[in-house]
């Protein structure tokens, strides 16, 4: 059995509240168990983490993978390229692929995709509803066999309370979540950016706050009449945030996750027209980014997804109302982050760990997000004080698509290891 | 107001190499593009062509349907006696399977100094801007700006009320998805004059009183305190949906009729970007009467046009050296 010592790490592992110097023993693929010490067998290879941060292996409840359909922007093989770079170990491939993962064969596809790229985990969600056309049910129970760890309809929402209501009663028999792009549909129609005073002065066509907020609210009132699971993903403003606090102080089953984008940035960002700010939902005002801190702050929001969506550069390179949404945010999520929650101390690298660990992994129902031991060994270690430029040229996605290029941000990542085995280092990369 | 004769002294504070809205000008930007345009239309009386623009290549790029800006520009282009060369293409760039960027590289590659672009989508212009070397003139833009519209609705308020300092402005109609009427507040408020927009809530976009503007919904109640009312056109092909009931009703409420115009100031000026919806926006009475600037609009528009392009050509030799 192979050995990997990770030595004088700060060691930080939310879902036990370990923050505290100490080595990590890996033996076998898995955390050593308690009775195993580096004292007494052979250490095959060892990393001096002295500096470095040693956390479980960073989880992204969903990203947008592209393949089958839209190899140009990305495969499963890059995309996980990508994530290992991002420090993530494990990510759920949203089923808006072309077909549109709504079978069991098509769920196969992925793991068996991922299984061959051999990076890191890409774990399938399943469609909620048949080409994700919104009328019926896919085929939920046999996703599951297949390997889908969860439901969503990609960008696009469930927008038929009714099937909405019929697919988190049916989940509940596997207490899976249903992700949710919340969002009324003819409320944002044709739309490009937030609605509000930027929107009029640049003449573009506005999403208002309200699409999110009406879909959250019916979404909030589903989950407590079915006591399915529903999870609002990339949720964008203040309004949401409230309504997810008060339903978690209700104890219905609902979660949400936020993307660093929105952590940053407010709407004047599209200013000059660059594509590559063209997000669903899309960049708001201060007092939305505001709120969105304040929801990680308190645990309202309990997980932080890149929400990546990678699209190559000819896709991006049209008129902005013609350009399709998204950013490749994967290998920037972690430095984004710091720049937004921790260097402005709102919250403690423990607590940003555990929205990139813990909260996703209980979402998906997987048992990493953890280094208890025994548990397959799936670690990032990361160096919080490495000062880097961000350049889009360097990705390992395929795409391209982010408007952070060029931007200095502090903390990177340095090892992500996957079964233990070290599959990232960032040193073989310059 | 006083004409130039002599060319206007002010050329050399124009360092612009682009002209892509009036939000990015300042007051004195705004008034050298008047004064220049006051000096051409003075040159024109004798109706004799000028050399201003000989040696230069004006490209005329219309990615969306117009005849009456094109042929403006066009004109302001031949008076000048630069070249011009058309490209009409309809439709995105999608449905052409070549990127409008790619189009406009193509079209530069061939030697042109200045292009003009109309787009239906908004910051088209910017965008070839970042990617040319030539100047970019913003032609209108889907619903974000068509500045040398707002320019000549300025010039021709400016030629007949001396300056608008101070002046009331009301922008009648469909606000949202009006390019004329961004235009329009930016060059306005820049000049001191105190702008009303005025039309059904469902056609005034968010938050626009913090452009200085005031918001109306009820037209009678502006009539007596406008020195100029501009009756923006409805435009139906931006509309998705209804935004108001029926034409009637819209003609009911916003139009310009000789009711109205007994209640409004005497020496009241009626603008109308054009093309007008005869019986919408205004009555046929009101569109040829003593009031309506419309035709006045249309000839200022090829004065203004002139200026611009003269404007632009400037900055482009002075920063292209010469091969």
């Amino acid at each position: 059995m192979s050995t990997l010592l990770i030595k004088n790490g700060r060691l930080i592992d939310p879902s036990r509240n370990i923050d505290t110097r100490q080595d990590l023993l890996i033996v076998g693929g898995r955390i050593a168990d308690e009775n195993t010490s580096a004292a007494n067998i052979e250490i095959d290879e060892s990393i001096d983490a002295s500096g470095l941060i040693v956390c479980p292996g960073l989880i992204d409840c969903h990203v947008g993978f592209r393949e089958p359909g839209c190899e140009e922007d990305e495969t499963i093989e890059t995309g996980a390229a990508a994530a290992l770079a991002g420090g993530f170990t494990t990510v759920a491939a949203l089923p808006d692929t072309f077909p549109v993962v709504d079978s069991r064969a098509s769920a196969e596809f992925v793991v068996r995709q991922s299984e061959r790229a051999a990076r890191c985990r890409v774990v399938p969600l399943g469609a909620v509803t048949k080409a994700h056309q919104g009328e019926e049910l896919a085929e939920i129970g046999q996703l599951i066999e297949g390997g889908a760890v969860g439901f969503s309809d990609g960008k696009r929402p469930i927008s038929n309370p009714e099937i909405m209501r019929r697919a988190l009663q049916y989940t509940s028999m596997w207490d899976r979540a249903i992700l949710n792009h919340a969002q009324v549909p003819e409320l944002v129609h044709g739309g490009t950016m937030h609605e509000g005073f930027q929107s009029t002065v640049l003449g573009l066509r506005g999403m208002p706050a309200a699409a999110e907020e009406i879909m959250v609210r019916r979404d909030i009132a589903l989950a407590e009449t079915t006591g399915g699971r529903v999870h609002l993903m990339s949720i964008s403003s203040r309004r949401s945030v409230e309504e997810i606090r008060q339903a978690l102080s209700r104890n219905i089953k609902v979660s949400a996750d936020v993307s660093p984008h929105h952590l940053l940035l407010t709407d004047e960002c599209m200013a000059d027209y660059n594509t590559n700010f063209k997000v669903d939902p899309p960049i708001r005002t201060e007092e939305h980014r505001q709120a969105l801190i304040e929801g990680l702050k308190d645990d309202t929001i309990s997980c932080i997804a890149s929400d990546h969506q990678p699209l190559s550069g000819e896709k991006k390179s049209l008129e902005i109302d013609h350009a399709p949404f998204g950013i490749a945010g994967l290998e920037t999520l972690l430095p984004l982050c710091v720049k937004a929650l921790i260097e402005t101390q709102h919250l403690t690298w423990s607590q940003l760990i555990k929205k990139l660990t813990v909260g996703p992994a209980t979402l998906l129902s997987l048992d990493s997000g953890t280094l208890r031991p025994e548990v397959v060994a799936d670690v990032t270690i990361i160096d919080p004080d490495a000062s880097w430029s961000i350049e889009t040229d360097q990705f390992q996605s395929k795409s391209q698509n982010n408007p952070f290029d060029g931007l200095t941000v502090t903390g990177r990542v340095k090892f992500t290891i996957v079964d233990g085995e070290i599959r990232f280092r960032q040193d073989e990369l310059s | 107001m006083v004409v130039p004769a002599e060319t206007p002294a002010s050329i050399k504070n124009w360092t612009r190499r682009h002209l892509l809205g009036l939000e990015k000008l300042n007051r004195e930007e705004i008034e050298i593009i008047l004064d220049y345009a006051a000096y051409f239309k003075t040159l024109q009386k004798t109706r004799s062509k000028l050399d201003h623009l000989s040696g230069v290549v004006v490209a005329n790029l219309f990615f969306e349907p117009s005849t009456r800006t094109k042929t403006s520009f066009n004109l302001a282009a031949k008076r000048l006696s630069a070249d011009t060369v058309d490209f009409t293409a309809s439709g995105s760039s999608l449905s052409k399977g070549e990127t409008f960027i790619d189009t406009a590289l193509t079209i530069e590659s061939m030697g042109v100094d200045l292009m003009v672009v109309r787009h239906s989508s908004p910051g088209a212009p910017e965008l070839l801007s970042r990617h040319l070397k030539t100047g970019v003139l913003n032609a209108g833009d889907g619903t974000h700006e068509h500045p040398t519209q707002g320019l000549l609705d300025i010039f021709t308020m400016r030629e007949k009320l001396g300056s608008l300092d101070g002046k009331t402005v009301t922008l009648v109609g469909d606000i949202k998805h009006s390019r004329v009427a961004r235009s329009n507040i930016w060059g306005l408020t820049k000049l001191g004059a105190k702008v009303i927009v005025c039309g059904p809530p469902t056609l005034i976009p968010p938050e626009i009183e913090r452009l200085g503007v005031k918001v109306v919904h009820r037209f009678d109640d502006v009539l007596a305190e406008s020195d100029v009312i501009n009756l923006l056109r409805v435009q139906f092909e931006r509309q998705r949906g209804a935004f108001f009931p029926s034409i009637a009703e819209y003609a009911h409420l916003f139009g310009m009729n000789k009711k109205r115009l007994q209640r409004s100031k005497e020496n009241v000026l009626i603008l109308a970007p054009g093309p007008i919806n005869r019986g919408v926006e205004l009555t046929p009475d009101v569109a040829d009467g003593k009031h309506s600037q419309i035709l006045h609009q249309v000839t200022n528009g090829l004065f203004v046009r002139m200026a611009c392009l003269h404007l632009l050509a400037q900055t482009q030799a002075r920063e292209t050296p010469v091969q």
